[in-house]
């Protein structure tokens, strides 16, 4: 989240789109109904089904799965049309002046430089027309055909409420009742927030549906501002944090980013990622990246990283491609991998084509479960019926299930999705013999080190050199880790204005990241965590809730990265001049008496430079404002463009119907095999979407007796019409099939799925809670993802699970 | 924050016995029996997070046992925190069941391998599992290690085994994984954020 949960009260206008928060995140979306009840808040729920979000709405539309760049692009189009923007935002702190290199263009679905048999774009024209000042070149004046504001307007002129209708299935009045309400808060003195969820990221086009929602905010100067904001409601307790610290396979802690197998100059690695201001006076945060790897390398390698051997550069693996799961599951597929660990994570349940997946499993030497529960992950060898029809003798994977602490047995902080690191503690001993996550990766780990140090092995080095302080080295304590990731000095820190003082003594632990260095006189583990743990003590525990200005802030609540900041860019929700829009509004603002800026949050902001300096809000980007045009960083393209779902109900994209290779994600990655899974509409007519019940989580409370006993079976939910088309009763026991298998469940027969118009057909949505399996305490049932695609987002790989086809008959 | 809601609770709820019986009539130190109190109020109170969604909701868990290192502390009970600014107390239907997730049925309790071709589960040792689970990786990784690319560049990377990092432990779990995993040269490595 840009803002956080408490927040989400000083809302005017609330929209739910690609998530459903009230049943997911019940005790959240309490703040919606806090700002309807309290502040007159309006709530526009945006979904294929009437949730229980929707029950709750203002304004509730219809959509059909998959289209919601057409939507949020229709809303683009109608706010800039009927002059709804907040001009003087986009002008001061977005890139619309910014000129535009003149040979980039966009026609018939492709922008320029596409390579349709690679499936890939050479973005060398999506990029600025930069001054022989070093600066980008813009036009105040907006006068220039080729600046980012008239290629906007003529991109999303296209988005008319029309092919909104025709795409998305919302009937056009629906749709323009929706759009002049989200429009109302383009008005400085009125702030709209987003709330979303795995509805949106899980397409193939699903960054650039969070990018087309992100520029409509900015549109309404809604970023930054209290109420406001672009909020994902992520889907775990701490997957925040495990994303902060960097547990994907092309990054490090922080938001850094591991080296491709083409950046072997240590040098040249770093200054890619410290970019120079592309405007004057801007401040380009990222410039401290070094600091932050020189930092990370010493808490990870200590003595062994020097200045001689670039920091241990070597020791960090060369990435040729990204190895995301669809990837390491196709090449597991394909026989390529020996072994796989999965610690606390489900793969079975958890990944699209269950087929595919277990038959991958089938093929490894060895496979260790980490899990405080015996998931069916654990037992995709074991034959559990219709369930999982597979024969024991015939699979030779070795499986280790080793038993882990729950959240009740440990200490430690997990984030939330407003940034904030709670910590817990331990209140009981795990049952039997069960060890904590720490522990285990210390038992493998210290064995491993043992063995290399004995009888060598292949490139031993990181694996020899690798910090261990702890002092129980088999057992690290919550507490070292986390003073570890928070950072130390080695040296005295001196006063920058007066070298005669010391402000951190040799040894210390940081109060924040401006302290680490790049000379190797610091260590941190998680640059954006440092002051997590000071040597004030641990502020992930600070239990005060004092809110002195009413607005939720809580700054003594926990801790939230960065420094502590509750709000992010909150430097936007002053104007240029350093005054609030909204003087109703207590934020950030500059006080020239005290020649600092000031507030009820901490700045988000070189905090001493006055607003005649200029510099803009976006400080993490080298231009110093935000970005309606992406330059090279998405991969299908600059601007947000519909395509289809690779399974589409309709067979062609209606904005380029002549193009075929245009009517899916033309730069998603397709491995050979899975296209020709794709089904057809012909055989599988109904567009399916997957989703969470409010009763249960994921796989995990089906082993929870209270949480079995309230929602103990598995269920589709299908529509009226399309129930009596088929014939099909409520409680009928049907069969819902996709191209790459089958699942039987009880039928729901419902009104909150109504069926939808597009593109002069009528489409049906069946919609498949994803709750069950062949292990738990519930009935057991059949893993749905045994019916999704094996193709994922064209920028993050994740998966497509919300928008595919299955067929629907009586079982 | 010294004396939170929860123990002003408690302070009032013994004041308000007492003062109750006084007015029946009883003289507290003539009672003859004692009343009954909650069985909460001899519990120890442990204040933790919501291990489900992301709104981070603070919860209580109330045990049974005084710290005391031969007493075995078990969760009886589990509830909202009133003190914390997001829930206030409140718990959804997921974290009202919290308790019979930590004594589910299902919870893992001993190390255990599975052997190929084979039908069932075997209790082994940690120490057992450590040892066998750190050769199969060493053998693998000295089999499959890239020191250098075909192009003679140094990349030190390991493609044949792959870890996926759970999203529900701590930041400190997550840290030491991520610590450990790269030191390997390791890049098939994803957590739930992938999907």
């Amino acid at each position: 989240m840009t803002n956080h949960w408490t927040d989400i009260k000083n809302a005017d206008v609330i929209l739910i789109m690609g998530g459903n928060a009230a049943e997911a995140h019940p005790c959240g979306f309490k703040w919606v109904t806090e700002a309807k009840a309290k502040n007159k808040a309006r709530l526009v729920v945006v979904d294929p089904r009437f949730t229980r979000s929707a029950a709750l709405a203002d304004l509730y539309a219809p959509i059909r799965t998959g289209t919601d760049i057409a939507f949020l692009g229709g809303v683009i189009n109608y706010l800039i049309t009927n002059d709804k923007v907040h001009m003087d935002y986009i002008k001061s702190y977005t890139d619309i002046s910014f000129l535009v290199k003149e040979e980039f263009a966009f026609a018939d679905g492709f922008f320029t430089g596409y390579d349709a048999d690679k499936r890939k774009y050479d973005k060398a024209s999506w990029e600025y027309q930069m001054g022989e000042d070093g600066y980008v070149k813009t036009d105040p004046s907006l006068q220039d055909p080729h600046c980012v504001w008239n290629l906007m307007k003529a991109h999303f002129s296209r988005y008319t409420p029309d092919v909104v209708e025709q795409i998305c299935g919302t009937p056009k009045a629906k749709f323009l009742q929706v759009a002049e309400l989200l429009a109302s808060s383009h008005t400085p003195d009125r702030v709209m927030t987003i709330l979303y969820a795995l509805g949106w990221t899980q397409h193939s086009v699903g960054s650039q549906i969070i990018r087309t929602a992100a520029m409509m905010q900015l549109l309404l100067g809604n970023i930054g501002r209290a109420g406001g904001g672009v909020n994902a409601l992520r889907g775990h307790s701490n997957i925040q944090g495990l994303t902060d610290l960097g547990l994907l396979s092309n990054l490090l802690p922080g938001y850094m980013t591991l080296p491709g197998e083409k950046e072997t100059d240590y040098e040249q690695y770093i200054a890619k990622r410290a970019p120079k201001p592309m405007r004057p006076g801007q401040m380009s945060y990222w410039q401290n990246y070094g600091k932050f790897h020189v930092s990370l390398m010493k808490a990870w390698y200590g003595a062994a990283a020097t200045k001689e051997n670039n920091w241990a550069f070597d020791y960090l693996p060369k990435l040729d491609k990204t190895y995301d799961v669809l990837q390491v599951f196709e090449l597991m597929h394909q026989g390529k991998m020996n072994g796989y660990v999965a610690q606390g994570f489900n793969p079975l349940n958890s990944f699209p084509n269950k087929a595919k997946v277990g038959a991958a499993l089938s093929k490894l030497k060895f496979l260790v479960i980490i899990d405080p529960l015996a998931t069916e992950t654990s037992e995709f060898w074991q034959n559990h019926g219709e369930f999982n029809d597979v024969d024991p003798a015939k699979i030779q994977t070795t499986v280790f299930r080793l038993p882990s602490t729950c959240f009740a047995e440990e200490d430690g902080a997990i984030i939330n999705s407003g940034r904030w690191l709670q910590w817990h503690w331990k209140g009981a001993e795990p049952p039997g013999e069960a060890k904590g996550d720490p522990e285990i990766m210390a038992g493998i780990f210290l064995r491993l080190r043992e063995m290399y140090k004995k009888d060598g092995g292949a490139f031993p080095d990181p694996i020899l050199n690798l910090t261990w302080p702890y002092k129980v080295p088999h057992e690290p304590s919550a507490e070292e880790l986390a003073k570890e990731y928070n950072g130390k000095t080695f040296a005295d820190q001196l006063d920058s204005k007066d070298p005669t003082k010391v402000v951190k003594k040799a040894g210390e632990l940081l109060d924040s990241f401006a302290q680490l260095k790049d000379d190797g006189s610091t260590a941190s583990g998680c640059w954006i965590f440092t002051g997590a743990w000071t040597e004030k003590g641990n502020m992930m525990a600070r239990r005060d809730n004092a809110d002195p200005y009413q607005n939720g802030q809580t700054l003594g609540w926990a801790f939230a990265w960065p420094a502590n900041r509750r709000i992010l860019y909150n430097r936007a929700a002053a104007d240029p001049s350093g005054k609030p829009w909204d003087p109703k509004r207590k934020q950030v603002w500059w006080d020239g008496a005290q020649g600092k800026w000031v507030g009820s949050d901490v700045p988000d902001f070189k905090v001493d430079s006055a607003p005649e300096d200029g510099m803009s809000p976006f400080i993490m980007n080298p231009e110093g404002v935000a970005r309606f045009f992406a330059r090279g960083m998405m991969n299908e393209g600059p601007f947000p463009e519909h395509y289809e779902p690779f399974e589409t109900p309709i067979g062609i994209n209606p904005m380029h119907p002549n193009n075929p290779k245009a009517t899916s994600n033309p730069a998603a990655r397709v491995f050979k095999g899975d296209m020709e899974a794709f089904g057809k509409a012909k055989e599988f007519p109904y567009a399916a979407t997957t989703y969470r019940l409010t009763e249960h989580f994921h796989y995990w409370t089906k082993h929870v007796e209270s949480n079995a006993i309230i929602q103990p079976e598995q269920f589709v939910e299908i529509g009226e019409a399309l129930a009596a088309e088929k014939g099909i009763k409520a409680g009928d026991k049907v069969k819902v099939s996709s191209n790459r298998g089958y699942i039987k469940a009880v039928a729901v027969v419902t009104k909150r799925i109504q069926p939808l118009k597009v593109d002069g057909k009528i489409v049906h949505h069946v919609g498949i809670p994803l709750h069950w399996g062949f292990k738990g305490v519930a009935k057991n049932g059949f893993i749905t993802n045994t019916l999704t695609p094996f193709v994922g987002d064209g920028n993050t790989q994740t998966p497509e699970f919300k928008s595919f086809l299955v067929n629907v008959e009586k079982a | 924050m010294q004396l939170s809601r929860r123990q002003f609770f408690k302070v009032a709820a013994g004041g308000l016995t007492g003062s109750s019986l006084v007015a029946m009539g009883f003289s507290p130190t003539a009672a003859l029996a004692e009343v009954r109190t909650f069985k909460l109020a001899r519990t120890t109170e442990t204040r933790n997070t919501c291990p489900y969604c992301s709104v981070g909701c603070g919860i209580i868990m109330y045990s049974l046992g005084d710290g005391a290192k031969n007493a075995h502390a078990e969760i009886i009970h589990i509830e909202g925190d009133p003190d914390h600014p997001v829930n206030r107390g409140t718990l959804c239907p997921k974290g009202a069941g919290l308790l019979d997730f930590v004594h589910s049925k299902n919870r893992l309790k001993f190390p255990e391998v599975r052997e190929p071709g084979s039908k069932e589960w075997k209790r082994i040792g940690w120490d057992e599992a450590f040892g066998r689970i750190a050769k199969l990786i060493k053998e693998d990784r000295d089999a499959n290690f890239i020191a250098k690319n075909a192009d003679g560049v140094t990349v030190n990377r390991w493609l044949s085994t792959g870890f996926l990092a759970a999203s529900a432990s701590s930041n400190e779990s997550g840290y030491i994984t991520h610590k450990v995993v790269r030191s390997l040269g390791m890049l098939a490595f994803d957590n739930q954020a992938r999907v």
